[in-house]
C-alpha cells in the first residue's frame, strides 16, 4: 500500500459528511435492489404454489369422482330353472351356465321391478333397459352364485353396477345434449335414469372396487379398479427395499469409510453420480435386455420391474447414505477411535446410528421416486391389461402386475372419458402415498435425530 | 490468568516411557516433522508448546497413530513406548490406542448417556465380566476425571447436553476408563472458559500420578502452570526439550527465548 501512495497516485477523498437521517443515494439504491429481490422470492414461491394448487384442484376435480360409482339396486330372483336347468346345486354343473344365462336373469329381475313399481318411460326399448346394467354385473353375480351354490332359488336384495353412461349422467359428464350424439346411450335412457333416481333404485355410492378390483375392458369402465396396480408396487416397493437397501447402504459405508482414495474409487463415484442423471427409460431396456432377454424372467412380473427400479434407485440411496455419513462429525470419529475402537466398531457403533435419519430419508425418498416411475415399466410389459391378481405368496412376484403410475398411463390412453375419471383417481391414490412416504420420512428423521 | 509463576516441582521418576529417535513426518510434500528425537517420562506431565503449525499436534498424533488415518501422512523413524517400536508392522494401532489414550481439543462426547461414554471403551477392550464392575470403572473414572460429584445422579443423561468443561472432563474419564498408561492432550483447554480451564488443568496435575501425561497447549501460562517438562517446536524442529522450568526462566536457544518473550509465532 504504501508503494501505491509513493507512487503518485490519489488518495480516495473520505466520506463526505451525510446526516444519518437521510439515506445517501447509494443507500436507496443498495435497498431498491434488495426490495427488489425479495419480491423476486415471494413472486417465484407465489407461482409455484398457485401452479400446485391448480393442478391438485385438477386432479381432485376430476378424480374424487372416481371413488363414487352409480349403482342399481333392486330385488333379485335367482331363478333356478335358468341357473341349474339340472336343479341339484352341483358347482361344476352350475358352472355351464355362462355369463350370458345371468345376464338374462338380471335383466329380467330389472325388468320386472320396474313394472311393478310403474316406471316407465316411453321410447325405452328392452335392451335399452338391459343395457343400462354394467356388462361387469352378469360375471360377478356369476362368481357370487358358483361360490355359493344354495343362493338359487332365493330372492337376494342386489346391487349391482350401473353402466359408466348412467354413471357419468350422475356426475355431469353425460348431458342430455351429449346422449344425442352418443351411440352408447339414448336420452329416454336418462329420463329412466332420473326416473330410477327419484325412486330410490339408482343411487351413488363410495367405490371400494374402485381401490380393490382389478383393471377392466374399454366397455366397462365402471368396473375397472387399481388392485392389481397397488398389489404390484406395493410387491415392487417392497423389493427394492429389500435389494436396495442392504447394497447402497454397504457400498456407500465402504466407499466412505474404508475405501481408499486413488483413481478407481473417484472413478466409482463420478460413474455413481452419472447413474443417477441418467434417463430412467434408458434402465427399463437395460431390465429388458438383461432380466427378461437373457436371464429369461417373466415379463410383466412385479420381479423384473422391482430390479430395474432398484438399478435406479440404487444410485439415489447411495449418494443419500454417503452425504449423511459424510455429514457426521469427524470428532465423533476421532473420539471413536481414540479410546481403541476399531474402525468397525466405529463406523457401526457411532457412525451409522448419526448418519440414520439421512439414511432413512434418502431411502423413502428414492423409494417414493421409484414408485411414480412409469418409464422404465413399459420396456418391460407392465403396461399389460392384467386382470388377475399376483398370488399372496413369495411366488406372487412372478406373476403379471402393472403399476400405479402405468395403470394412470394406461387409462388415460382409452378413448373413454370415463376412464380419464378413473385416471385421476388413480393419481390420488398415487399421490396420498407419496405423501404417506413423505410423512414417514420426516417421522422417521425426527424420531432418530440426535444432536451433538 | 496472566501470572507467570512456575511451581517448584520435582519430577517423580526418570523411567522414560516413550522415546522418539529421528522421526520424520510428511504430509504429502511437506515436512511437518524434522528428525525428531525425545524421550517422555513416566508419571510426569509433558507439555509441547510452539507457534501454529509447528508440528507439535502432529507429533502428539504420532504417539497413539492417530495420523494412520489420514492417507497422505507418512511417519518415519522409531518410536518406543517402554522398549516396543509402535510403527512395527505386527503393532495393530487399534491395541496401541488402548494404552495411549486421547482427549481432543473440542470436547467430543459420543451422543449417547454419561454412563455408556465412559462405559464404551472398557466394553470393546472387554475389560470387565459383568455389570458390577463396569459400574465401578464408571464410577471410579468419573471421580478420578473429578466431575462424579456433578453427574452421579444423571448418569442416563445424554453427555451433550453437559457444559463444555464437564464435557471435557467427560471425555478425560472417557479417555482413562481404558486404564491407559499414556494420555495425550491436544489443546485440552482450548474451547473452554477460564474456570473450567482451572478444573482441567488441576486434573492434569492429579492425573500425573498415574499416567504419562502429555499435553499440547498454545497458551504458555498453561504449560507453566501444569507441566514439568516442556518441549519447544519450531517450523518441524524440537528445538528445546527440558524442565519446565529452565525453559521459561533460562532458555538455552534465541528461539525459544523470542516465543516465550512474545517476539514470534
Amino acid at each position: 500500500m504504501t508503494d501505491a501512495t509513493a507512487s503518485g497516485m490519489a488518495v480516495p477523498a473520505g466520506r463526505p459528511k451525510s446526516s444519518l437521517l437521510a439515506q445517501t443515494a447509494l443507500m436507496k439504491k443498495r435497498n431498491a435492489s434488495e426490495a427488489r429481490f425479495k419480491f423476486y422470492g415471494v413472486a417465484a414461491i407465489v407461482l409455484s404454489l398457485s401452479v400446485l394448487a391448480f393442478m391438485l384442484w385438477t386432479i381432485l376435480n376430476d378424480g374424487v369422482s372416481a371413488f363414487f360409482q352409480a349403482k342399481l339396486s333392486f330385488p333379485l330372483e335367482l331363478t333356478a330353472e335358468t341357473l341349474d336347468p339340472e336343479g341339484n346345486r352341483n358347482r361344476d354343473e352350475m358352472a355351464r351356465v355362462t355369463t350370458i344365462g345371468y345376464g338374462r336373469v338380471l335383466t329380467t329381475a330389472f325388468a320386472t321391478e320396474l313394472e311393478k313399481r310403474g316406471i316407465a318411460v316411453e321410447g325405452v326399448s328392452e335392451k335399452d333397459i338391459s343395457d343400462m346394467i354394467s356388462k361387469d354385473a352378469a360375471g360377478d353375480l356369476r362368481a357370487t352364485v358358483l361360490a355359493n351354490p344354495q343362493m338359487v332359488g332365493t330372492t337376494i336384495d342386489a346391487t349391482v353396477l350401473a353402466t359408466g353412461r348412467i354413471d357419468g349422467y350422475l356426475k355431469g359428464r353425460v348431458t342430455m345434449e351429449t346422449a344425442e350424439r352418443d351411440s352408447n346411450v339414448t336420452p329416454q335412457q336418462l329420463q329412466l335414469a332420473d326416473a330410477l333416481r327419484d325412486a330410490g333404485i339408482l343411487g351413488s355410492s363410495f367405490n371400494w372396487d374402485f381401490i380393490t378390483s382389478p383393471d377392466a375392458s374399454d366397455q366397462r369402465p365402471e368396473a375397472a379398479g387399481l388392485g392389481v396396480a397397488i398389489m404390484g408396487s406395493a410387491y415392487m416397493m417392497l423389493l427394492v427395499l429389500i435389494t436396495c437397501v442392504p447394497i447402497g447402504v454397504a457400498a456407500s459405508i465402504y466407499l466412505e469409510e474404508f475405501a481408499p482414495k486413488n483413481t478407481w474409487t473417484d472413478a466409482i463415484e463420478v460413474n455413481i453420480s452419472n447413474l443417477a442423471a441418467v434417463p430412467s427409460i434408458v434402465f427399463g431396456i437395460l431390465g429388458l435386455a438383461i432380466f427378461i432377454n437373457f436371464a429369461g424372467m417373466p415379463q410383466s412380473s412385479s420381479l423384473v420391474g422391482a430390479l430395474v427400479l432398484s438399478l435406479m434407485t440404487l444410485p439415489t440411496i447411495i449418494i443419500a447414505t454417503r452425504a449423511s455419513i459424510k455429514a457426521v462429525p469427524p470428532s465423533i470419529r476421532d473420539a471413536a477411535l481414540g479410546i481403541g475402537a476399531s474402525k468397525m466398531q466405529t463406523v457401526f457403533h457411532h457412525v451409522l446410528p448419526l448418519a440414520m435419519p439421512g439414511i432413512l430419508t434418502g431411502t423413502i425418498l428414492g423409494l417414493a421416486s421409484a414408485l411414480g416411475e412409469t418409464a422404465p415399466l413399459l420396456l418391460i410389459g407392465m403396461v399389460a391389461f392384467v386382470d388377475n391378481y399376483p398370488a399372496a405368496s413369495v411366488a406372487g412376484v412372478l406373476d403379471p402386475a402393472t403399476a400405479l403410475p402405468v395403470q394412470v398411463y394406461g387409462w388415460a390412453q382409452r378413448a373413454d372419458p370415463a376412464f380419464i375419471e378413473r385416471s385421476s383417481g388413480a393419481i390420488i391414490i398415487l399421490l396420498i402415498f407419496l405423501v404417506a412416504m413423505n410423512v414417514l420420512a420426516i417421522l422417521l428423521r425426527r424420531r432418530f435425530e440426535r444432536r451433538w | 490468568m496472566n501470572d507467570m509463576r512456575i511451581v517448584e516441582r520435582t519430577v517423580d521418576t526418570q523411567n522414560t516411557k516413550i522415546t522418539a529417535r529421528g522421526v520424520q513426518v510428511h504430509y504429502g510434500t511437506s515436512h511437518a516433522i524434522k528428525d525428531l528425537n525425545v524421550d517422555i517420562l513416566d508419571k510426569t506431565v509433558t507439555a509441547f508448546i510452539g507457534p501454529s503449525g509447528c508440528g507439535k499436534s502432529t507429533f502428539l498424533r504420532c504417539l497413539n497413530r492417530m495420523n494412520d488415518t489420514i492417507a497422505v501422512c507418512k511417519v518415519s523413524g522409531e518410536i518406543k513406548l517402554e522398549g516396543e517400536d509402535i510403527y512395527d508392522a505386527r503393532v495393530d494401532p487399534v491395541q496401541l490406542r488402548a494404552k495411549v489414550g486421547m482427549v481432543f481439543q473440542k470436547p467430543n462426547p459420543f451422543p449417547k448417556s454419561i454412563y455408556d461414554n465412559v462405559a464404551y471403551g472398557p466394553k470393546i477392550h472387554g475389560l470387565t465380566r459383568n455389570k458390577a464392575e463396569l459400574d465401578e470403572i464408571v464410577e471410579s473414572s468419573l471421580k478420578k476425571a473429578a466431575i462424579w460429584n456433578e453427574v452421579k445422579d444423571r448418569l442416563s443423561a445424554p453427555g451433550t447436553g453437559l457444559s463444555g468443561g464437564q464435557q471435557q472432563r467427560l471425555c478425560i474419564a472417557r479417555a482413562i476408563a481404558t486404564s491407559p498408561e499414556v494420555l495425550l492432550m491436544d489443546e485440552p483447554c482450548s474451547a473452554l472458559d477460564p474456570i473450567a480451564t482451572s478444573q482441567v488443568e488441576e486434573l492434569i496435575d492429579e492425573l500425573r500420578s498415574q499416567f504419562s501425561v502429555v499435553i499440547v497447549t498454545h497458551s504458555m501460562q498453561q504449560a507453566a502452570r501444569v507441566s514439568q517438562k516442556t518441549a519447544f517446536f519450531h517450523l518441524g524442529h524440537l528445538v528445546e526439550y527440558g524442565e519446565t522450568g529452565q525453559i521459561f526462566t533460562n532458555p538455552q536457544d534465541p528461539r525459544t527465548e523470542s516465543y516465550i518473550s512474545g517476539r514470534i509465532g
